[in-house]
């Protein structure tokens, strides 16, 4: 007999059931909220913090977490633009491959010269940011509107985006691995409690390492689809992306601390924040009122807290009943 | 003979930084055998499991595992060849589940991918072989120690080792559990499995060990058959002392003058927090130690959070010396005068990467803070103090506490304490998973505390402790006091009819 864990359930989808109130209040209130215009828009800008957010979130539940993201995804689009003229498979090997890059730097730094992943990353954040602006002389570097490579970001395929179904599919690859294989499960085993996890006879280096560089490649490849979306690869893009990272991770229910994470709640993060974005513009658009950008960035902020608070809360209520 | 051998290691040695923790020494266990590796804490037996176990590089020395050399770099190696270790802190993830934490390493797969299903299953059929029946998914630190250590041995034993090393396996077990352990390890035997079973409970050994090995100061002294050795030639032989001078050494608590127990000065009538606490008065007395005895989970721990007031009782009052005592918090009952050592001092106690006199500071530092404004000399003088003291043996007040041993971490921990001064001091398995020669040491140190005129709660799962070591006994049996009991009267055995079967403090005292 397998009773069903209300408060477990709670607490693992307290960030859809915010998602889907998000929504429903935005389908009441705005007209075309859920038209179809605005759906695949959102879902194609989106896809980049995605990205971004599926590997910061397999870094976290490590216990470690990584600064870099943000620029390491500008890196990526300029070096995407660069080998743009070559088509879309070269700009994506570009950009994921010089994330992948740093991603091995990240990890070499944290499980060999054992360097905090904070101040590690931290590091790699501006040593990418600085190789960007060289290798694109401080200048966003256009992109190649003959190869097909912008199809990456602005195209379409049965209809969808094809950066939300590159994402997609990266989600699913991320639950499968998370949930379906012995790394997967030494990612949670690691951040739990690194020290039993070694004991226990785990690779935790080798565990470790790889989070760090599937998330320089992810970033890699989200600065790919910023590249291809805008039309140019941006040097000074990604800034503060680590941070809407964190945000999506852990309004996810992800903890800061490691052990516990799902794949499925941060991409409902992600999602939340991102409508709430929306949200925010068409308030704006309604005409009675007008939230300034600063506005906005405390009404997210709030909305975060209020988001944690009650996760918090689910979880707590279901501690106490056990 | 040669064939039976199932583990030969000789001439081991391990420096660290030139500094030797194990020289020279030999190990051979039998296959099917339930082999004992004894010494004080610091002998070298932890070094000498994790060089076998390839955690550690040994700087020389043979091993022959299975008739054939054995060359592991790590845990991961060791376990795949057949060995699996169990290790005193238990060393899972309390985060995942059961079944991971059981699993995980040897995941089984179909297609490829995990099968949770059958991973549930093996999970749940390994714990049946200990009547243990849980949800295998839930997360694993839901569950109590006890549990949890049996979930380690599964897990080990899961690997279908052929040895299998328990360091300090019942050091979180009670009486019943630890029946239930040494049912498993005389299956074990029974399949073909050798066991080497570290425990500073000498009379465990005798009930479930064929042979014994015992080091000191990094060298095997002896090894010799379980039924040819006598316990006190046991002790002796750890100690290095000889057996006159070994005599006695149950335990440290030399019978104590009771003249000096002074007036009643906390008393607790009719605390519940139900479950787990129903209806338990007790009272304490100046200088005098009161034992609380009782099986894991009978509420001894459970009844010390309430005094504390870590946890809120759902019934009953409590007075400090005739005044009433209402704590809500722990801050309010260290104000009130109380101290408390809970039972697992990494968990709770001590922060192994501060220093000695960060940690003995903890709990004072408004007293070391005039005006706000941190005194590092201060700290320092009343550091130095407490190490000279308790005889906390350091380099000094600014060496790590991770780098002592169990016993000086728990004296740190003692002073930490009694720099606040208390009146009454809860100690909860004061000498838990200690070695012989240190835990003597702080139980004569509860003793000239008590002399002193503190009053001592001392919880304690070893009988020994609780008879020689308490004025008086309580007995709690699943949350309920069921026995009062004299110190200079009770026996082991009063105790222990008392914590099995006892029901009511009349029917029990009437029997006694």
């Amino acid at each position: 007999m397998r009773k069903i864990d209300f408060g477990g359930l709670l607490s693992t989808y307290g960030v859809v059931i915010a998602l889907l109130a998000l929504i429903a209040f935005g389908w009441l209130r705005y007209e075309n909220f859920l038209g179809m215009f605005n759906i695949m828009s959102v879902l194609r800008y989106n896809s980049m913090f995605a990205l971004v957010a599926l590997g910061m979130c397999f870094v976290i539940m490590t216990g470690g977490i990584d600064l870099s993201v943000g620029t390491v995804a500008a890196l990526g689009s300029v070096a995407a633009a660069y080998s743009s003229p070559y088509g879309p498979i070269a700009g994506l090997a570009a950009g994921v491959g010089v994330g992948t890059v740093v991603g091995l730097i990240n990890a070499v730094m944290i499980t060999r010269m054992h360097i905090m992943p904070f101040i590690a990353t931290l590091a790699s954040m501006l040593a990418a940011s600085g190789t960007a602006l060289l290798l694109a002389n401080n200048r966003s570097v256009p992109v190649s509107y003959q190869s097909g490579f912008t199809d990456l970001g602005q195209g379409n395929f049965v209809g969808l985006p094809i950066p939300a179904i590159i994402a997609a599919i990266a989600y699913i690859l991320g639950w499968v691995v998370l949930n379906y294989t012995a790394t997967g499960r030494g990612v949670l085993a690691v951040g739990g409690s690194e020290e039993s996890a070694k004991l226990m006879g785990l690779p935790a280096d080798r565990i470790k390492a790889l989070a760090y560089i599937a998330s320089g490649g992810l970033a890699g490849l989200a600065g790919v689809i910023l590249a291809a979306q805008f039309g140019a690869g941006q040097p000074i893009e990604g800034v503060g992306w680590e941070l809407f990272a964190i945000a999506s991770v852990v309004v996810g229910g992800t903890l800061l601390t490691g052990g516990v994470g799902s794949v499925g709640s941060t991409l409902a993060g992600v999602l939340l924040l991102g409508i709430l974005f929306t949200v925010l513009n068409f308030e704006n658009g309604l005409g009675w009122i007008s939230l300034s950008a600063y506005w906005q960035s405390v009404i997210r902020g709030a909305f975060l807290l209020a988001v944690v608070i009650l996760q918090a809360r689910l979880v707590a209520g279901e501690t106490s009943r056990t | 003979m040669a064939d039976d051998l199932l583990l030969s290691m000789q001439g081991i040695d391990k420096k660290f930084g030139g500094i030797p923790a194990v020289s020279s020494a030999s190990l051979s266990i039998e296959r099917g055998e339930v082999h004992a590796l004894i010494g004080q804490n610091g002998a070298g037996k932890s070094t000498l499991i994790k060089v076998l176990t390839g955690y550690y590089k040994r700087d020389a020395g043979q091993v022959l595992f299975d008739g054939k050399p054995f060359e592991v770099t790590s845990p991961q190696q060791a376990q795949k060849s057949g060995i699996s270790t169990i290790y005193q802190e238990i060393n899972l993830v309390p985060l995942r589940s059961v079944t991971e934490n059981i699993c995980l390493g040897r995941e089984q797969r179909r297609m490829g991918f995990l099968d949770w299903t059958a991973m549930h299953a093996e999970a749940e059929r390994l714990l049946h072989r200990f009547k243990i029946d849980i949800d295998v998914r839930k997360p694993l630190g839901r569950l109590n120690t006890a549990t949890q250590q049996m979930v380690a041995i599964a897990r080990a034993i899961g690997f279908s080792a052929k040895l299998v090393i328990m360091d300090e396996p019942t050091s979180s077990l009670d009486e019943q559990e630890v029946s239930v352990l040494f049912g498993v390890i005389r299956q074990l035997k029974a399949d073909g499995v050798s066991v080497v079973f570290v425990s500073h409970k000498l009379d465990e050994l005798y009930e479930v060990c064929d042979r014994v090995t015992i080091m000191r100061d990094g060298r095997t002294v002896r090894s010799a058959n379980m039924n040819e050795i006598k316990k006190l030639e046991l002790v002796s032989s750890m100690l290095g002392r000889d057996v006159s001078r070994a005599e006695g050494h149950a335990t440290a608590f030399a019978k104590r003058d009771r003249s000096k127990i002074g007036e009643v000065m906390f008393k607790a009538n009719g605390l519940s927090a139900k479950p787990s606490v129903r209806d338990v008065s007790v009272d304490l007395r100046r200088g005098e130690i009161v034992g609380l005895a009782g099986l894991l989970g009978a509420g001894r721990t459970e009844t010390a959070r309430l005094i504390f007031a870590v946890d809120a009782p759902d019934g009953g009052e409590m007075e400090l010396q005739n005044r009433p005592y209402r704590p809500r918090r722990p801050a309010d009952a260290i104000n009130a005068g109380l101290g408390f050592c809970t039972e697992d001092r990494k968990i709770e106690g001590i922060v192994a990467d501060m220093t000695v006199a960060e940690n003995i500071m903890l709990a004072l530092l408004s007293r070391v803070s005039p005006h706000g404004v941190f005194d590092p000399a201060k700290q320092h003088e009343l550091a130095t103090n407490f190490i000279a003291k308790l005889g906390i043996k350091c380099s000094g007040p600014n060496q790590k506490v991770r780098e002592l041993s169990g016993g000086n971490q728990q004296k740190v921990l003692l002073a930490r304490w009694l720099a606040m001064n208390p009146k009454l001091l809860i100690l909860d398995e004061p000498t838990r998973g200690i070695d012989v020669g240190a835990k003597g040491e702080i139980q004569r140190l509860i003793k000239s505390l008590a002399d002193e005129g503190l009053g001592v709660l001392m919880i304690s799962s070893e009988l020994e402790e609780i008879v020689e070591g308490a004025d008086r006994i309580f007995v709690l049996r699943e949350g309920t006091l069921v026995a009062e009991l004299q110190g200079d009267t009770a026996t082991e055995d009063a105790v222990l009819a008392a914590m099995a079967h006892g029901t009511s403090p009349r029917t029990v005292e009437a029997r006694v």
